[in-house]
């Protein structure tokens, strides 16, 4: 792929909505590459991830791969629409996909997982006493962090199983969408620090003769740790420690294959985000993060994209030009009455509600319109001068109310573009696919597969450098 | 009201920025409020275009009619070395605890641990008086974890105290557990007038009263402008383009005729008018379904321009007008 043009100077009220110096990221071949095993949805929280992660899932299937999901916390109907909200942590195949490929989904449950790592890996005697004890529920049951790293083992377990072409999974809401990378290193750190010698030390440390001093500050410590704890949940904590200590080496080793996994040429990370500041800030310092780690990008996707068929007329033009309606409303206006308020259902339309300043309280149309639009929508045909008259009026009222509504988009579409423009001039080697913003939520394989088609067709709406004309070709 | 006042909602729905406009809202007339961050994002910097905050009780605005906010980012290790000294007099351990590991494993391994610090250190804040014995602050707010890991966040010192039946921290995790089970303190959620982001509001209201945590307030946040209402949307069904098109021509858009500008636009607006009126019905649902939750609910606006600070005043000042403050 060549690098891209640098961007030409433009008039900036004259940019498309889409134009962008940075390369499109083309996401059919990542999918049907045989090569691409693993692709890692990640971002903030609340900009499309699981959503994202299902339809790239489900398009990859649609194109004759065998592909598995893996969600972590999927919203309700989204889980249902692929008919996984039994959660039994295992893939189930999602019915009613096109063409030759498989669909599976799985939703994490993360005690579930820490459960069957403990089951597999100590002989049972040893597993009951790990299950039962209070400190492991507590720890198992989803504190925030154990999610990121159940998240990494049963991709790992995925993998291993080599049942599946291709793994799509989704990465946990967390704090910082990078925790599970930090995951696997930050427990490899711990099983080999000091803390958990100390932890087993009544069991392990006594009388090696070259570690007493180091021993007279572990007593000191574990007494520390005591009088912290309370006794009882220092000996719980020590209980679990010694318990788990054969699987240690386990959980290490699987660590560092996972986190190895990801850096594999196999793997390439999707970084999602929304066309909003924070969103794009996470996102920007997600791909940097991804290239300390030599883990392979694959690119942008920027969820929630509003454009425009109509984005060469400019906020500014709109707004004057439903100005100018209005107002030639009120000198037309012959009975000099209430200009173009002679519909009592319009009193508080477009007017009042835009041009105010931002509305603090629940601006809200009016629900309860009183009825009477009917007549003047069936006045349209043939009636009396008067009636005709009133339709104008209604139409260029509606036509106001049109412009500014389309004012609103053009704002909404320059502070977008200027948020993602931000991001490519900073990173313009990240190629970025942009999905149109949807007025609904995604509740079945149909969404899905729309999703889909926007991610991977993307590039057609792109227009060349030279703004085309949008508004004709529609 | 509530001194303590902990922000959640579904991420990407602006917890931090509502916290921050609440905090602004309640620190008038001469009060003093704190904005307590817990995740480690910085975002309250961002917000008040300050340098990162560091971990310190240190103001950052001035509300109208002098009241001052005041902003800490919660670093969970420097509060467990905090908490270690203040309660235990345990600092030089707490280097110790520090060389050996165990700083990172109790912020970061055992992130139950980190969690007590977090609320452990907010609800010092609300309890802190001066030597007059006034509080310090009038009022704390939290930008708290998402909906989904609030009522555990907020729990966590109820499963502590489980855990550690006995000792110091039993105790401490008991004590945190009144403040944050008392009516001195309010979780609000902020959701967006999507699908998603109510059902897990609802979601989450639920847990938290399972929990018997105190639920405050449904925040909309985002809310767009009205600009078409039902009568305008009939219209737009049954409208003669040529009309709208004829209409464009008259405001000064150019020729009406088929190719003309104005004629060309005719389309493209009518297809903004019919996702408009999409989303304004699903707005609607959305509404009813927040309105079944019996909660008190508020709104806010969408800035068009993006939020800046000027835009976080005007988002505090309508928070007072609704008597959220």
């Amino acid at each position: 792929m060549s690098r891209p043009e640098p961007a030409q100077a433009q008039d900036a009220a004259h940019q498309p909505p889409y134009l962008s110096a940075a390369r499109v990221l083309d996401l059919d071949p990542l999918l049907d590459d045989p090569r691409t095993r693993i692709v890692v949805c990640c971002g903030s929280g609340g900009v499309g991830k699981t959503t994202t992660a299902a339809a790239l899932g489900l398009r990859a299937a649609e194109r004759g791969r065998k592909v598995v999901v893996l969600t972590i916390d999927p919203a309700r109907r989204l889980a249902q629409s692929m008919g996984i909200d039994s959660l039994d942590n295992t893939p189930r195949r999602v019915k009613g996909v096109e063409g030759d490929g498989e669909l599976h989904a799985m939703m994490l449950d993360m005690k579930r997982t820490f459960d069957e790592i403990v089951e597999a890996h100590a002989d049972r005697d040893r597993a009951a006493a790990i299950l039962g004890n209070p400190f492991y529920q507590s720890l198992s049951a989803g504190f925030a962090g154990t999610q990121e790293y159940m998240a990494m083992e049963k991709l790992g377990q995925l993998r291993s199983r080599d049942e599946w072409d291709l793994i799509v999974v989704d990465t946990p809401p967390s704090r910082s969408a990078l925790d599970f990378l930090d995951a696997p290193k930050r427990l490899g750190s711990f099983l080999d620090g000091k803390l958990i010698r100390v932890l087993l030390a009544p069991a392990k440390v006594g009388g090696r003769a070259g570690m007493k001093f180091l021993n007279v500050g572990m007593s000191m410590m574990t007494g520390a740790l005591g009088k912290l704890l309370g006794g009882q949940l220092l000996k719980d904590v020590q209980t679990f420690v010694a318990a788990m200590d054969s699987m240690f080496g386990g959980f290490r080793t699987r660590a560092d294959a996972t986190y190895k996994l990801l850096q594999a040429p196999g793997t390439a990370f999707l970084v999602v985000a929304a066309p909003e500041r924070d969103a794009l800030r996470e996102a920007a310092y997600f791909v940097e993060r991804l290239a300390a780690e030599d883990m392979p990008l694959a690119g942008l996707v920027l969820n929630r994209v509003h454009g425009s068929g109509a984005d060469r007329l400019s906020a500014e033009r709109a707004l004057a030009a439903a100005e100018n309606l209005e107002d030639s409303g009120i000198v037309d206006q012959e009975d000099g009455k209430a200009g173009l308020r002679n519909s009592p259902d319009r009193q508080d339309s477009s007017a009042s509600a835009a041009s105010g300043p931002p509305d603090t309280g629940a601006s809200a149309p009016d629900a309860g319109s009183p009825a009477g639009t009917d007549t003047e929508d069936s006045a349209t045909e043939d009636a009396p001068r008067a009636a005709v008259q009133h339709v104008e009026r209604s139409v260029d009222q509606l036509t106001a109310g049109l412009l500014r509504l389309h004012a609103e988009r053009m704002r909404l579409l320059t502070r977008e573009r200027r948020t993602r423009d931000r991001f490519t001039a900073l990173h313009p080697e990240v190629a970025v696919a942009e999905v149109a913003a949807l007025p609904g939520d995604v509740h079945d394989l149909v969404g899905l597969r729309d999703i889909g088609n926007r991610l991977a067709a993307h590039r057609h709406e792109l227009p060349a450098p030279e703004l085309p004309d949008r508004a004709a070709e529609s | 009201m509530s001194r303590l006042q902990v922000v959640s909602g579904k991420g990407g729905t602006g917890k931090t920025t509502v916290a921050a406009a609440l905090a602004l809202a309640l620190a008038t007339e001469g009060k003093r409020a704190l904005l307590v961050e817990v995740e480690g994002r910085q975002g309250i910097a961002q917000l008040f275009e300050t340098e990162a905050l560091p971990y310190e009780e240190r103001k950052i605005a001035v509300a109208p009619g002098g009241g001052e906010v005041y902003a800490l980012a919660i670093d969970p290790e420097l509060a467990l070395l905090d908490y270690l000294q203040m309660f235990y007099k345990m600092g030089g351990a707490g280097r110790a605890l520090k060389k050996l590991g165990a700083i990172d494993f109790a912020t970061t391994i055992a992130p139950g641990l980190r969690d007590v610090l977090l609320t452990g250190k907010a609800c010092e804040a609300v309890r802190r008086k001066d030597r007059s014995g006034r509080f310090v602050y009038d009022h704390v707010v939290m930008d708290a974890p998402p909906t989904g890991r609030i009522t555990r966040f907020l729990n966590v010192n109820d499963e502590v105290a489980g855990l550690a039946r006995i000792g110091p921290i039993h105790n401490q995790a008991q004590a945190v557990m009144r403040v944050l089970k008392s009516a001195e303190t309010a979780v609000h959620l902020v959701t967006l007038l999507e699908e998603m982001p109510v059902q897990e509001t609802a979601d989450g209201i639920a847990e938290l009263r399972a929990a018997r945590l105190p639920v405050g307030r449904v925040i909309v946040n985002m809310v767009r402008p009205g600009v078409l209402d039902d009568a305008d949307l009939d219209l737009v069904r049954s409208v003669p383009r040529a009309a709208v098109a004829k209409s464009l021509s008259s405001a000064g858009l150019g020729g009406a005729r088929r190719g003309g500008t104005a004629q060309r636009l005719v389309d493209p607006l009518l297809a903004q008018a019919d996702e408009y009126a999409e989303r304004y019905a699903l707005e609607q649902e959305q509404r009813a379904a927040l309105a079944a939750l019996e909660l008190p609910v508020h709104e806010l606006p969408l800035l068009a321009e993006g939020m800046d600070l000027a835009g976080l005043y005007a988002l505090a000042r309508g928070l007072r007008e609704q008597d959220l403050s």
